[in-house]
């Protein structure tokens, strides 16, 4: 790995940044049958950004990337390897249970699947009532009162579904109290991990509305982890795109999509199926073939390069730094970008299809 | 789903007493022929089933053909009736579902039939792939012999002979090294492999018709769209009529000609998938259409959304099932059921006010 000036990330420019993290890596060391030491998995390599307040970051990537274990990172569950994650100034690697108990306050997670975050035996009352008396807030009456009025905030009728159970509700209902429960303490910072993968598609942009209204009227924060880059569209400012634990895009979500400049994040854009009549998948053609490579060996340089079709020598002798390409607020992690920041992504796109389709497996 | 991964396996592939060359001489039919009879033929098809007192009406009369060669998409929501119905034709259906209706494949009845008539049925006929490859595979036992065990039981040929046949088969389906692969377990391969070998093992038989009941909801979606794009390619090289169960509107529109919308057991509307999302009539396709994230959308939208939940399959109520939760549901609607008509050519819908042409899921709420 090659430095990196504290200047050079993905911050950007104004303000203080509510999250910062700086240069995070988490691995995990691999153990063979008694114990040997097998390998170290690489799941997230140098990474750098800045979440604003009141902005929402979504991160995309596939199954492996790293998107979950970054956000895992963030709130020290467990804390990383190197590098620094930085909540309202304050650097919370290395800090002791009882010094990190204040700032979970204000960092919540929201999980993908509703009912393994939730106490099958608990009431959805106590359920979200948990954290109030996990910090000593309020009286009975008051907890009562404020789960009552979380309830009513996320569209569930506090009378009929405060004395229900998790499996006595559907799977929106039951991510809608997940919700209310992230929100009882009122945190700054909501990490969303899939919040809406496993809800049928009406249900789904109910709960998408539900963030939606949650962050105009609270102003609440986001980093929203999705693998669907349509919906990570819908709710964030700002995309990261993640690739095998490294960063390979960052930017303002209008301008990746427009004029994605990473090959990888075109292949994801590209592989989008889009219900208009306009598109058939099958006449579009440009989707990346092959698999992602093994976290505990990733391969030398870039490590999209195995599967890359721009990919040349280079690539596979220094790995691509993040730097700025198009507008200041966008960052790309590649040595031979889709184009300078002028260029249009019909141009791109037309020209990975040109270069056509590895084989499956791609390039050992 | 019951049985061992041993049966289920088999089941996959069926019990076929006809050589792998009399399957390989067929002549394949490559896509619909005018005037042939359809390869499969459901006709007002209901499924029950009794649960703790209650009886479920998991599928209300639905019917549908599928021809030689077609791809044909199935999608709802959960509980809409898609997998029974697809389970129907497999005839995996469990003992204590009552089954009425008809279900012809190339014109012999399958409801009815005893279930060594119907292992005669699957595989030959009609072979299915699962959403989860994992359980579809047995984690002890190598690849390769799940494969040569589904060709060996069926086929009559010899361990050299079905040895070549899965690797081939492995090939086909795009497996790198298919000769090392051949003696890995479902552990080596990552879940885009694995789907690839149970498809595999699917059409180790060449059916003729292939159920993929959402074979790539698991999978990442770059991998979804290799798959997908295989299972067409192969269907083009072996002309099998695919039918692709989904939730996923957006993927049955890239990729099916013909699309199914099922709502509570029944079928709402049918269409060409290019007039369907062209010219969406019934509101319930309008909803789901509209709820789908877009990358063409402006951030921060919201999305259109109807409230309610389907309704519960176990009380049959008179009227449309999908009035409750309709914006458009008038006074008729809760009185009567509309029935499923094709009311332009080749666009079919059950609904009494259906949306104007042109509008479907289009429509964006304001933010």
């Amino acid at each position: 790995m090659t430095p990196v000036n504290e200047g050079d990330t993905a911050a950007v420019p104004g303000g203080e940044a509510l999250l910062q993290v700086r240069r995070l890596v988490q691995e995990f060391v691999l153990r063979d049958y008694g114990g040997v030491k097998g390998g170290v998995l690489q799941a997230v390599s140098d990474v750098s950004f800045d979440l604003q307040a009141g902005e929402t970051l979504g991160i995309v990537g596939e199954t492996g990337s790293g998107k979950s274990t970054l956000a895992r990172s963030v709130i020290q569950a467990p804390p990383p390897k190197q590098g620094a994650v930085i909540f309202e100034g304050k650097d919370l690697v290395g800090l002791s249970r009882r010094a990190m108990k204040p700032v979970r306050r204000d960092l919540q997670m929201v999980f993908q699947d509703p009912f393994t975050s939730l106490d099958p035996k608990w009431t959805v009352s106590r359920i979200i009532g948990e954290p109030l008396v996990a910090y000593a807030l309020g009286s009975r009456a008051e907890r009562r009162e404020r789960v009552n009025s979380l309830l009513d905030l996320v569209g569930l009728d506090p009378a009929s579904y405060g004395r229900k159970r998790p499996r006595e509700l559907s799977g929106g209902q039951a991510q809608r109290v997940a919700i209310a429960r992230a929100l009882v303490l009122e945190p700054k910072l909501i990490l969303c991990d899939e919040p809406v993968s496993s809800l049928d598609v009406l249900v789904q942009a109910q709960v998408l509305n539900l963030f939606e209204k949650l962050r105009s009227e609270l102003g609440l924060s986001y980093l929203f982890i999705a693998h669907d880059l349509a919906l990570v569209k819908q709710v964030s400012d700002r995309v990261a795109v993640m690739y095998l634990g490294k960063l390979c895009e960052i930017g303002p979500v209008r301008e990746i999509y427009r004029q994605p400049l990473h090959p990888y994040t075109l292949a994801l854009l590209n592989s989008i199926p889009d219900p208009s009549p306009r598109a058939r998948k099958r006449d579009t053609g440009s989707v990346i073939s092959g698999e992602l490579p093994s976290p505990v060996d990733p391969p030398s340089g870039c490590r999209f390069r195995t599967r890359c079709p721009r990919a040349q020598e280079r690539c596979a002798a220094e790995a691509p730094e993040l730097r700025t390409l198009g507008s200041d607020k966008h960052l790309v992690a590649c040595h031979f970008p889709l184009s300078d920041g002028s260029r249009t992504s019909a141009d791109g796109a037309a020209e990975l299809e040109v270069l056509g389709r590895l084989e499956p497996g791609g390039v050992p | 789903m019951a049985g061992s991964l041993g049966q289920r396996v088999r089941r996959l592939t069926g019990t076929s007493a006809a050589g792998w060359s009399a399957a390989r001489g067929e002549p394949a039919p490559s896509g619909p022929e005018p005037g042939a009879s359809p390869l499969l033929d459901v006709c007002d098809l209901r499924v029950r089933f009794r649960s703790r007192g209650a009886v479920v009406n998991a599928v209300q009369g639905i019917s549908l053909t599928v021809e030689p060669g077609q791809t044909l998409a199935i999608i709802g929501e959960s509980g809409s009736g898609k997998t029974v119905s697809a389970y129907a034709v497999m005839g995996l259906l469990p003992p204590s579902a009552q089954v009425s209706g008809s279900i012809r494949f190339k014109g012999v009845q399958l409801v009815g039939r005893s279930e060594k008539e119907l292992q005669e049925h699957r595989g030959r006929n009609a072979a299915m792939v699962f959403q989860n490859p994992e359980r579809s595979l047995n984690p002890t036992m190598r690849i390769g012999t799940q494969i040569t065990e589904a060709i060996r039981r069926h086929l009559p040929l010899d361990r050299h002979q079905a040895h070549e046949r899965a690797v081939e088969l492995l090939r086909m389906v795009r497996i790198p090294a298919p000769e090392r692969r051949f003696y890995e377990y479902p552990h080596q391969l990552s879940g885009g492999m694995r789907q690839r070998v149970v498809i595999a093992i699917a059409l180790a038989c060449q059916p003729a018709l292939l159920i993929a009941d959402e074979a790539t909801t698991a999978l990442d979606v770059t991998t979804q769209a290799q798959i997908m794009d295989l299972l067409l390619d192969l269907q083009h090289e072996l002309g099998t009529a695919l039918v692709m169960i989904s939730h996923d509107l957006a993927l049955a529109a890239s990729y099916a000609e013909e699309v199914i919308v099922m709502y509570a057991g029944r079928v709402v509307e049918r269409a060409a998938a290019g007039d369907l999302f062209g010219s969406v009539r019934m509101p319930y396709t309008r909803a789901l259409l509209g709820a789908i994230p877009r990358a063409d959308v402006e951030p921060h939208m919201l999305l259109p959304v109807i409230g309610g939940l389907p309704p519960d399959l176990s009380t049959i109520v008179p009227g449309c099932s999908f009035a409750p939760r309709c914006p458009d549901a008038q006074q008729d609607c809760r009185r009567e059921m509309p029935p499923l008509e094709e009311h332009e050519t080749g666009h079919w819908w059950a609904c009494w006010h259906p949306c104007e042409g042109g509008q479907g899921g289009q429509k964006e709420a304001a933010p």
